[in-house]
């Protein structure tokens, strides 16, 4: 979500650039509307960012806080030192375990946000052609899991999945196994806490954008002798892809940095970045190689995503 | 209960905010372990001095240390354990005790205080609080049926390759507390349990490696519910979690029997430690609380009720006898002897562990 609300950012402060030549011209209720979200940005994105990014420059120390001041002040000779660490950064790329944890992190997201994908699309597809009660209906019952705190979710499955779980009742009492599965604490089950947990987020864009859709042009085709596969393929998809984009970034990135998840559902062999930023900072009480960390795994997110983006605008421009 | 927290935020608010007042209701900030206090002795302190207890409570040293290392944690009774303590000595936020406002400080143990120097010298920064041992959990019924009459106190169970294998399908957890398990594993190996030699890691290391597919997880609070409902069969945890495992098996009355062993070959004793952040808004308040916990009807009364040692030699004769008779909690000096502390590692050595320890659980 940072990634896109970054992107919209620079696209407003471009804008702001452009109205600095007509400054009277300004409409002001206009740019007090872009302020606001501006400003929020600002307090609640950016300068946090720039302030982990300072302590991502800095050396541990022991003291309070636990990191060497960039700035060193000296009154008597009247100087100040800056003095900036890379070696956080150089670090990071020396040693191949980061880029594993990386690797790992968007192999887990990745899958996850396909499966989500491919569950949540015949659901926004049912709800936008579902008729008006109904569907409002559906889109509630969609919503209502939001009700319950996101950690007492993933507890239950924890009931769901374990050996004396749920599941593993119904299956021995069917008779379709005679040994309990191991579920819990694998990667399937990081999976299907990932695909349940952020479903709601990949099925509410494909909604909107199916719900945009000119039903019409489905009978046209049909009419014409399109099979209602190939249909779908040519008219339904290219039609939902701003969809489909969207709820694979609210799926994906979230995904990527997950730390709740993969610590109660998944195994001690399960590798994610999230894990290993809490170990830099909790255990080995490294504050700056945990912020070097953390601005590597948003700058690796933000860079191909402003890239999609981009892409998409363009083709967006050439239609 | 909620009706009160809302009266005692209003009491907290008026008292910051009305900074002419002549009588300020005086306030303490406690931030303690969960569960880890008998909730009267709180009460009681409260209506003996008149001073309003804010009392919060977190579940992990790193926890806690994150907090207290930000600075400004507002807090006036910090309980961090020895090694922890240790090290946030060494970066200055803690006050030194002003021992003549502890009247209380002779009923404690002086063997344990001797010991608990090695983190603290002098013991000037802290009063100890509770203690306790990492041993191991198990349940008594599954670990017969694999192992027959095989004694259980022996960490064999975990580190030996072929009885951990026979574990393995009723499930081991062990702590995921990188410095503490492998202190044990060099003990277990016979080296120094606090060395910092790259080839002990890589020893101890390899120890823990060679069994790592018989545990089913690393975590360091999953395995009370789960020793207490059968989910897993062994775990390598803390004497009082452990020991509330089991009281959560009887009462849960699926006939799973819990036990606790202290390893034969020694563990790990740890010291949990009051200290006063050097920033403490009300550090004679503070002194105050530490005095009452030292006193030997309320340090009794805590241990009574959190199933924890406490340091308080006075309060020994005031102990119910399921907890004083508890070898798990108060063991026999004979295998007191095999304890031994951990302190503090630098930080070029927790770094080292830290990836000793992923490349182990991750099994790389």
């Amino acid at each position: 979500m940072s990634i896109s609300t970054g992107s919209a950012w620079v696209d407003g402060s471009s804008a702001l650039m452009k109205r600095y030549n007509i400054f009277r011209s300004i409409n002001w209720g206009k740019a007090a509307v872009v302020a606001v979200p501006g400003l929020w940005l600002a307090i609640f994105f950016f300068i946090p960012f720039l302030v982990v990014f300072k302590i991502s420059l800095s050396e541990t120390a022991i003291a309070v806080p636990p990191y060497t001041s960039l700035l060193e002040w000296d009154l008597e000779e009247a100087y100040v030192t800056f003095k900036m660490n890379l070696g956080n950064y150089l670090y990071l790329i020396e040693d191949a375990f980061y880029l594993d944890a990386y690797l790992s992190s968007i192999k887990i997201a990745g899958v996850s946000t396909f499966f989500a994908l491919i569950v949540a699309f015949p659901i926004a597809y049912l709800i936008a052609r579902s008729e008006g009660s109904t569907r409002g209906l559906l889109l509630a019952l969609v919503i209502l899991p939001f009700w319950t705190s996101f950690l007492l979710r993933v507890y239950a499955w924890m009931g769901f999945l374990k050996k004396n779980g749920i599941v593993n009742e119904f299956l021995l009492s069917t008779g379709l196994i005679d040994q309990p599965l191991t579920m819990l604490q694998t990667d399937f089950a990081v999976y299907i806490g990932i695909v349940y947990t952020y479903l709601p987020f990949m099925v509410l864009p494909l909604y909107s954008a199916l719900e945009k859709m000119d039903v019409t042009l489905l009978e046209a085709a049909e009419d014409l002798g399109c099979p209602p596969v190939k249909g779908f393929f040519l008219i339904t998809l290219p039609q939902v892809i701003p969809g489909i984009i969207a709820g694979c970034m609210l799926v994906f990135i979230p995904a990527v940095g997950e730390f709740v998840i993969p610590a109660l559902l998944g195994g001690s062999d399960t590798l994610m970045i999230g894990r290993v930023l809490w170990d830099e900072f909790f255990l080995n009480r490294d504050w700056p190689m945990a912020s070097a960390v953390a601005i590597v795994m948003l700058v690796v997110l933000v860079l191909p995503i402003m890239l999609i983006r981009n892409g998409q605008g363009k083709s967006e421009e050439a239609i | 209960m909620h009706l009160k927290k809302i009266g005692l935020t209003a009491a907290l608010l008026t008292a910051a905010l009305s900074t002419t007042a002549v009588a300020e209701q005086q306030v303490l900030n406690v931030y303690n372990w969960s569960d880890y206090i008998d909730p009267a002795a709180v009460k009681q302190f409260e209506a003996e001095t008149g001073i309003k207890v804010n009392y919060d409570v977190y579940d992990s040293n790193e926890v806690l240390e994150a907090k207290l290392m930000s600075g400004g944690s507002g807090y006036d009774v910090v309980v961090p354990t020895g090694s922890f303590l240790e090290r946030q000595v060494k970066a200055g936020i803690y006050a030194e005790i002003d021992r003549s406002k502890l009247s209380n400080y002779s009923n404690l143990d002086s063997v344990l205080i001797e010991k608990i120097s090695r983190h603290d010298a002098g013991n000037k920064h802290n009063v100890p609080y509770a203690w306790g041992t990492i041993g191991l959990g198990y349940n008594e019924a599954m670990v017969k049926a694999r192992l027959g009459d095989m004694p259980v106190d022996t960490l064999d169970l975990l580190f030996k390759p072929e009885v951990a294998a026979k574990l393995a399908d009723c499930g081991i957890g062990l702590l995921d507390s990188p410095a503490e398990v492998m202190s044990i594993a060099l003990n277990y190996l016979g080296l120094d349990p606090n060395s910092e030699k790259k080839a002990d890691l890589k020893k101890a290391s390899a120890l823990i490696s060679a069994a790592r597919q018989n545990y089913k997880y690393f975590h360091s609070g999953k395995y009370i519910s789960d020793l207490a409902n059968g989910e897993i069969c062994v775990a390598l945890g803390y004497n009082g979690d452990v020991l509330q495992a089991q009281s959560r098996a009887e009462e849960a009355g699926q006939g799973h029997k819990i036990g606790y062993a202290i390893p034969k070959e020694g563990t790990l004793v740890w010291f949990d430690l009051m200290a006063i952040p050097s920033d403490a808004p009300h550090p004679d308040a503070a002194h105050q609380f530490i005095n009452y916990v030292l006193k030997a009807e309320t340090g009794a009364g805590i241990a009574n009720y959190v199933y924890y040692a406490v340091a308080n030699k006075a309060a020994e004769p005031l102990l119910n006898k399921d907890v004083i008779g508890n070898p798990g909690i108060y063991p026999s000096d004979e295998v007191k002897a095999n304890l031994f502390t951990q302190n503090a590692h630098t930080a070029k050595f927790d770094r080292k562990l830290t990836r000793a320890w992923t490349n182990i659980k991750t099994g790389r």
